[in-house]
């Protein structure tokens, strides 16, 4: 499936301004004009301020922030869909930025594709012909077109339903229909804007499930946006934080969580479930390996951890590195620190 | 105070060289490209003709068959194909079959003509702000223009007949098709418009899988409202010699025929509302899918 080797993707010195004299705003925004007074003042809108993220291959890169962030205008950054005022988007080692429209066309339909928020499907085809579209527009033969798009149906839960048309379907659906185009498509590269966003929450868990369960197997770059934090941490291996077309703090979610960069993403995380988050090698006691007891992996999540403690009935836990040698020990008081911070905002 | 109750006018002299100024030189250019003109309409005019020696010459149980059939495929509907069978049926038992033919043929030629010379300006139109700026004041002229300003020109070059008949008619019923191209391709959904980029599509591609099939409703909508347009000035082209059912009605004011011009109209009517209702119903078909009937 993932013929493709991943690719990475390198974004340096991005900056984006809304408006007729966009390249002459950028001074003004560098010199630390802020959204504000740039709109007041030039009646320009500050898109993205000197963003610089480097998004691994092969991971899932959340990027969250409210609304009016500049979450969408970053991702279609990312396969030239907006055109930046300065700055590079190097993908795989092109600066997409410096593409031709005919190198564009290419790279869109070989090295990216893209679900979006409102799904976007033609609303004239069938699910068949929707999940081939991809396909159809890179000139591959029609058996090939069908072959692929029939198994990605199939993968994403929507075999028998090749035949009926977006509005027949459910949200749900429908955006199985968009994963499924998109997947079709084979690029090592997935672009996700707020595609779960639209659902009702019980689906919404659900196609996180299908995506987690599918990227074990794709392994694709994967840029996924969300304006909500549980969504992020469990997606996420890792995630950057907008606020005002400023890049505000990236790391993974444990990151985040534990050392929240500012206020703004303090109240982001305040409510989370810390327990679903923080793993057992941050909270553990180094060495000291206890001999007879329970183990458990210093990756497994302190929720698991504080589990099987229960069952297991002893005091402690031996915890084990991805090897399944023995690193030190962790107790409940120390779980329990991990989840409930001092000062922290839980109850 | 003379000047005060009379509009002040240029000389009449040099209102009258004006004229004479624009009369010759239209004339000389109609008989330096007159031929021209002629010859560049040829197609067109052996398309009418054998469009309708094949109404007429087809016998008429097969016409009303293919008329049904067209009307049930386009509609599903049997009220519909049925008031089209049985209105032409009364139309023949009046002895205005021949005439009606002539109409329907000279309609079909000249909803052709506006289709393949309206969607493409429609399409360049959707596609340009500036072309815009410059096809709609002109579609606002030429529905506003009274029919026979135009058609003087149009006689002066061609002359009298079925080709200049056409233009005319075209000229006065292509505006909906333009503008409502227009309309269509430009409120395709910019959403699924941006999924068509994303994919990489070139703007072949989009036209042809995305903007097409989505204005294909409204472009219906402009097909329709040409039809009607045309069926309007049936008794006009009939002033510059086409056959129909527009000429009955022209010698029946003429002669102060009633019953004449009443049977001519009524037949008109009918084939107005055939047309209308066939093409509606398949303009509505056309739309099922694009209507939301889930969340
Ligand atoms: N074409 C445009 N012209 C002017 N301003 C724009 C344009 N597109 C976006 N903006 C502005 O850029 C900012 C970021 O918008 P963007 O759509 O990227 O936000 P977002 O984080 O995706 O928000 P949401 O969660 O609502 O989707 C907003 O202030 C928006 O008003
Ligand atoms: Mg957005």
């Amino acid at each position: 499936m993932a013929d493709k080797p991943a690719i990475g993707i390198e974004i340096r010195k991005l900056y984006k301004i809304f408006g007729p004299n966009a390249a002459e705003m950028v001074a003004r925004v560098e010199n630390g004009m802020t959204k504000t007074e740039l709109n007041e003042k030039h009646g320009h809108v500050l898109g993205l301020r000197d963003i610089n993220i480097s998004m691994p291959a092969g991971g899932i890169q959340v990027i969250m922030g409210l609304s009016g962030s500049g979450k969408s205008t970053l991702i279609r950054h990312i396969n030239r869909l907006i055109d930046p005022t300065s700055g590079e988007v190097v993908v795989g080692g092109e600066d997409v930025v410096k593409m031709n429209p005919d190198q564009l066309r290419e790279f869109r339909r070989h090295q990216t594709a893209m679900v979006f928020q409102k799904f976007a499907l033609l609303p004239h085809r069938n699910v068949l012909e929707n999940t081939v579209y991809g396909l159809e527009v890179q000139g591959v033969d029609r058996a090939s077109q069908v072959k692929s798009a029939t198994m990605w149906l199939e993968r994403v839960g929507l075999k028998g339903f090749e035949k009926k048309y977006p509005n027949q379907l459910s949200g749900g659906m429908q955006q199985r229909v968009g994963l499924a185009r998109a997947l079709a498509n084979d690029a090592p590269i997935l672009l996700m804007d707020e595609a779960f966003s639209a659902l009702d929450p019980l689906i919404r868990v659900d196609m996180q499930t299908i995506l987690l369960d599918l990227q074990k197997d794709i392994r694709k770059t994967i840029v996924f946006i969300t304006h909500d934090l549980d969504e992020a941490l469990r997606l996420g291996d890792r995630i950057a934080i907008l606020r005002d077309g400023n890049m505000v703090q990236q790391g993974t979610g444990q990151d985040i969580v534990m050392n929240p960069a500012d206020g703004y993403i303090q109240s982001f995380v305040e409510h989370v479930n810390r327990g679903k988050v923080i793993r057992v090698s941050t909270v553990m006691k180094q060495g000291g390996a206890g001999e007879g007891l329970a183990s458990i992996a210093s990756d497994a999540l302190l929720d698991d951890a504080a589990r099987q403690l229960i069952a297991s009935n002893a005091t402690h836990l031996q915890v084990t590195d991805a090897a399944g040698r023995p690193v030190g020990t962790v107790d409940m008081a120390a779980i329990t620190r991990g989840i409930f911070p001092a000062g922290g905002g839980q109850i | 105070m003379d000047w005060l109750t009379k509009f002040p006018t240029m000389e009449t002299a040099t209102l009258r060289d004006l004229r004479k100024a624009i009369d010759d030189s239209f004339r000389s250019f109609t008989r330096a490209w007159g031929d021209t003109f002629e010859w560049f309409f040829e197609p067109l005019r052996i398309f009418l003709i054998q469009a309708e020696r094949l109404m007429l010459n087809t016998p008429w149980p097969i016409v009303l068959a293919v008329i049904g059939l067209i009307a049930w495929f386009a509609s599903r509907s049997w009220k519909i194909t049925g008031f089209a069978v049985v209105a032409l049926m009364v139309i023949g038992w009046f002895g205005m079959w021949d005439d009606t033919m002539r109409t329907i043929s000279m309609i079909f030629v000249c909803t052709v003509v506006a289709i393949a010379v309206g969607i493409p300006i429609g399409i360049v139109m959707a596609r340009s702000n500036r072309v815009q700026a410059v096809v709609n004041p002109i579609l606002d002229v030429m529905q506003t223009m009274p029919s026979f300003v135009y058609l003087i020109p149009v006689v002066m070059l061609l002359g009298i007949g079925r080709v200049p008949g056409v233009i005319a008619v075209v000229i006065y019923a292509i505006p909906p098709m333009i503008r409502l191209t227009n309309l269509g391709i430009r409120m395709v959904d910019k959403d699924v418009l941006e999924a068509a980029d994303a994919f990489g599509s070139s703007s072949w591609q989009k036209l042809k899988n995305v903007q097409m099939p989505l204005a294909l409703p409204t472009i219906m909508a402009g097909i329709n409202q040409t039809i009607m347009m045309a069926l309007a000035m049936v008794v006009i082209a009939a002033m510059i010699g086409v056959q129909g059912l527009g000429q009955p009605v022209l010698q029946a004011i003429n002669n102060q025929y009633f019953s004449i011009g009443l049977f001519n109209g009524f037949a008109i009517v009918c084939i107005a509302i055939i047309f209308d209702r066939v093409s509606q119903a398949y303009g509505r078909r056309l739309q099922k899918h694009l209507e939301i009937v889930h969340g």
